[in-house]
């Protein structure tokens, strides 16, 4: 069996063996298992994609299989995956494995709640290894959907209107994808010929200019939605803010980079031309969601709303790369996809944990944790010092080389926004080490957090997991880019042989 | 004339026959067994739906005045699915004591009613069609008004005779025009004749007009909220499913057969309903909190998307209306289903008595999320490949802007459809709905309704066949 189909296939089969379990602790226990068993699955498949490029197969996706669905439509099964894809489906295992030991002594509605965590999951599964633009979107509206549910039950502050604005927001940016999902494939045989949604068959053909120029914003505000795109990001902190943690997890760490993978993918690979064109725009108001993002945190006192602002700034941070169309930028903005997902969920996973612990988020009211949860406080501070870019985590690699890549643009635009994007990681450091220094350090505020219990087992293998993938890319992160790059280049020679206008 | 040619109209004859023997057994059977005609219409109705569905000849009678062709036979499969379940949702009503006496009424009149649109689907001229629409109309109003005891229900009756008969009075004005410019009432013969002047537009405007009220398309839509409030909820669900998805069925032949010549001159009227009924539909839908008024508007603003498929024209749309009814049946029915059920065990009417449904009958809740989710268009249920479809029909013409319209209101929709989803799962309720156990006939119709909108989306064959038989059709 194919491996990918095997990647969807395992929490199918997971979300089944929960409903039949009796309680909680049945439901965790699955799920545990059945997501430790999709991180094996995904280990294996980035070692055979490693060894299969390795061997020298040079197609653009490898493991690919395809089957006819609507065959009148032209409508496949078509799966494969290129290094991006992997790497994506790396960080997803990753952030569910360490999110089900996060929410471990879950207890209301136990098993509805791991079933809708890992519908959502799958949704994501399907979605980095689809090829079909059909199947793609399938999977995109799949993985929006049980938000509502995870959110509005198990949710914490006002769940309700937050999980409302969330799926309303992303549900109207899946609208815009819509259309400009129908107008690539009406678009997709200018000579003639069957209409088709896959991906890779349209990338060989050119897009006539003047659709690219009407279907470009609908597919990149669409996915940009997702990817908190100003002004569209006002859904992610009031969501992120209200979900319990295992979904703040996913979402800010795993579902966030749907939109920006959607963005290269769909938007600006199919649709180069209009790309190019209207590519200032958005590095606008990428550098907006930067900036304001940042000074957003500053002001905040719930740690899940500083983190969720701290989503904003890096998503957009993304995005902006992706923008600057160079193999370098571009390169930057993966490895700042899977290193943002990586802290965030990390981030998200310990805010959980404490506010377990001391059943409060507000920074003002807690302060001198470091003696007391020692283990808890400094993965806290690694993952503060990733945020903001520390040498040896994988910040500092990710955000080193977007400005690099940005750097290369010889035009005055482009080295303005760099600069003030690169004033972000500034700002970055004001927010995490105000609070580092409130949370952590100094004098103990309150004395009823005088006796808090240490992180659990459970606790530490989440957040252990997570430390160590993101060291594992600040060390050593010369494989992930050299996979990535390799991948990258028939995006950016499309890129760079249209002609700029 | 051969007698064996009768077979083309075997599903017509089949429900009339059915008609008869249900009269005829009302006959035979005592006061106290009257309950048993319940059991034996269904197995009836069971056999007529299956005997439907065996492959038979296709062809023409009465010199083309009545047309069978795969494509018909298969919309009344689907009409007779749909009457099926709806059978199956209203025995645990009919059972009632209050209903005791008139069981045999609401299986004829729905079973004459059904024979109407039967014989409009397969109309090929307008005397055939406009009897057929009256055999449709007039046993709805007596349906409506089943509740007699209840002023609403009476009220829901005179409401849909008056409005049908109005609506009628419009059509058959609009055709009597068409008829004088083209001298023809044969639909072959209008096809070819029809031109885009002054008359054939006005006559098709009245047409339209007509055609709106039966589908309940915005501005004609001032009857359905109240009529479906005040009918009782079986015969809302076959209003809602069975009545607008045969009234879709038929606008749909009508303007893709007859006037397919003067497309330029209906295209823009559709484009403008489709973004009224969508639009209206979902604004008002927003703030009901009567299910059955709730439900009422949201199929408002399906017909509007049903409207796209026709803005589809051509092979495509044909295939994205049929199926998005043959869909819209499962859903739909789904939640009415739960609607009736909930109603039948405690009487709620209302979203906000839906409170903490999950609590107390978690299943129902979850059927009533699921059919609710198909009908907003989530994946991977049904839903989304109807609406997906219907969709790609319409950008097929060109009509991107239309389909953003429609898709942000699918966003609308999905709003008040997690009111509900919020009522059922989310809020509490110091009294829920109490633990009940449905009727067995509930139960299989609802497990109809779930396996339908589970796997018609996937299997990728129904789509196809009907592309196949609408090509044939078309041609």
């Amino acid at each position: 069996m194919n491996i990918l189909t095997l990647l969807v296939l395992i929490p199918v089969l997971t979300m089944i063996g929960v409903l039949f379990t009796k309680d909680y602790k049945g439901a965790r226990l699955v799920s545990a298992i059945g997501m430790g068993v999709e991180l094996i699955a995904t280990v294996y498949l980035v070692l055979a994609y490693l060894a299969a490029r390795k061997t020298g197969m040079m197609h653009e996706m490898l493991f690919t299989s395809d089957f006819i669905w609507y065959p009148s439509l032209n409508i496949h099964f078509a799966f494969g995956v290129d290094g991006i894809a992997v790497a994506m489906i790396g960080l997803t295992s990753i952030v569910i494995f360490a999110g089900i030991f996060a929410s471990w002594e879950l207890q209301f509605l136990t098993k509805e709640f791991f079933v809708s965590l890992i519908l959502l999951v799958t949704a994501v599964y399907g979605f980095f290894i689809s090829l079909d633009l059909f199947t793609m979107f399938l999977f995109y509206e799949l993985a929006l959907i049980p938000m509502y549910l995870l959110i509005g039950l198990w949710g914490t502050g006002p769940k309700e209107k937050s999980a409302m604005k969330l799926t309303l927001m992303l549900m109207a940016g899946s609208a815009l994808i819509m259309v400009g999902i129908l107008g690539l494939y009406y678009n997709s045989a200018p000579g003639g010929g069957p209409l088709t949604f896959n991906i890779i068959e349209i990338s060989k053909i050119n897009i006539p200019v003047a659709a690219q120029r009407f279907f470009f914003p609908f597919a990149f505000i669409g996915f940009g939605i997702l990817g908190a795109l100003f002004p569209f990001h006002t859904w992610s902190p009031d969501g992120h803010a209200s979900a319990p943690t295992a979904v703040s997890m996913l979402h800010a760490g795993v579902l966030m980079k749907l939109g920006g993978y959607g963005c290269f993918r769909v938007a600006m690979f199919l649709m180069p031309q209009a790309a190019k064109e209207m590519a200032w725009i958005f590095i606008i108001l990428t550098t907006i969601s930067v900036v304001y993002g940042a000074f957003s945190a500053i002001w905040q006192n719930d740690l899940k709303f500083i983190n969720a602002y701290s989503s904003v700034s890096h998503c957009g941070l993304v995005i902006f790369a992706l923008l600057m169309m160079n193999q370098t930028a571009m390169d930057g903005a993966i490895l700042q996809m899977i290193s943002h997902g990586l802290m965030t969920a990390l981030f998200f996973a310990l805010i959980g944990m404490i506010y377990g612990r001391t059943h409060t988020r507000d920074i003002r009211e807690m302060g001198g944790l470091m003696k007391v949860i020692p283990f808890l406080a400094v993965v806290y501070m690694i993952a503060g010092f990733a945020s903001l870019g520390l040498p040896g985590l994988s910040g500092f690699v990710a955000e080193m080389t977007v400005f690099v890549g940005s750097f290369q643009h010889q035009d005055i635009f482009h080295r303005v926004v760099t600069v003030i994007v690169a004033s972000s990681i500034v700002i970055t450091a004001v927010y995490i080490l105000k609070v580092v220094g409130m949370l952590l350090l100094g004098p103990l505020k309150d004395q009823h957090h005088a006796h808090l219990e240490d992180a659990k087992w459970y606790e530490k293998l989440s957040t252990v997991t997570l430390v160590l993938a993101v060291a594992a890319i600040g060390i050593a992160p010369l494989w992930l880019s050299d996979t990535i790059v390799a991948s990258l280049k028939p995006i950016v020679t499309r890129l760079a042989t249209v002609i700029p206008f | 004339m051969d007698l064996g040619q009768f077979i083309l109209m075997r599903h017509e004859l089949l429900l009339t026959i059915a008609a008869l023997a249900i009269l005829v057994a009302e006959i035979f059977t005592s006061e106290k067994n009257k309950s048993k005609i319940i059991n034996f219409t269904l197995v009836l109705f069971a056999l007529v739906t299956f005997i439907g569905f065996i492959p038979g000849e296709t062809g023409n009678l009465f010199g083309g005045s009545f047309q069978s062709s795969q494509l018909t036979i298969l919309m009344k499969n689907v009409l007779n699915l749909a009457v099926l379940i709806v059978f199956l949702q209203a025995e645990g009503w009919l059972r009632k004591p209050e209903n005791a006496d008139k069981i045999s009424e609401y299986f004829i009149l729905t079973l004459s009613t059904l024979i109407g649109m039967n014989f409009m689907i397969s109309a090929g001229d307008f005397l055939i069609f406009y009897i057929g629409l009256e055999t449709a109309t007039i046993p709805i109003a007596g349906l409506a008004a089943f509740d007699k005891y209840k002023s609403q229900s009476a009220e829901a009756g005179i409401k849909l005779i008056l409005s049908s008969a109005l609506s009628s009075g419009i059509l058959l004005f609009g055709l009597s025009m068409i008829y004088g410019a083209t001298g023809s009432i044969y639909f072959a013969d209008i096809a070819t004749k029809v031109q885009p002047n002054a008359l054939i537009a006005l006559g098709f405007v009245f047409f339209v007009s007509g055609m709106g009220f039966k589908i309940s398309l915005v501005p004609f839509h001032f009857w359905t909220a109240d009529v479906y409030e005040g009918a009782p909820i079986n015969v809302t669900s076959y209003l809602s499913v069975v009545s607008k998805g045969a009234a879709a069925f038929i606008f749909t032949i009508v303007l893709f057969t007859v006037f397919k010549n003067i497309v330029e001159l209906w295209r823009p009227m559709i484009y403008a309903l489709a973004i009224c009924t969508m639009t209206i539909g979902n604004l008002f839908a927003m703030r009901q909190n009567n299910i059955k008024r709730f439900l009422a508007f949201s199929s408002i603003a399906q017909a509007g998307f049903i409207l796209l498929g026709i803005l589809g024209a051509g092979e495509l749309g044909m295939t994205a209306i049929v199926y998005f009814v043959l869909v819209y049946v499962f859903t739909n029915l789904g939640a009415f289903g739960v609607v009736a059920a909930i109603h039948n065990a405690s009487g709620v009417e209302t979203i906000s008595g839906y409170k903490g449904l999950y609590q107390t009958n978690p299943k129902l809740g979850l059927l009533m999320t699921i059919s609710l989710f198909s009908l907003a268009g989530i994946p991977p249920i049904a839903g989304f490949f109807g609406k997906f479809f219907l969709f790609t029909a319409a950008a097929g013409s060109g009509y991107y802007i239309l389909v953003l319209i429609a898709v942000l209101n699918a966003t609308i929709s999905l709003y008040y459809y997690l009111l509900v989803i919020k009522a059922i799962f989310i809020e509490k309720n110091e009294q829920p709905i109490p633990e009940f156990r449905s009727s067995n006939a509930m139960r299989i119709a609802l497990v109809m309704c779930i396996a339908g909108v589970f796997i018609i989306g996937f299997a990728s064959g129904i789509f196809e066949y009907i592309r196949s038989i609408s090509k044939i059709f078309l041609n």
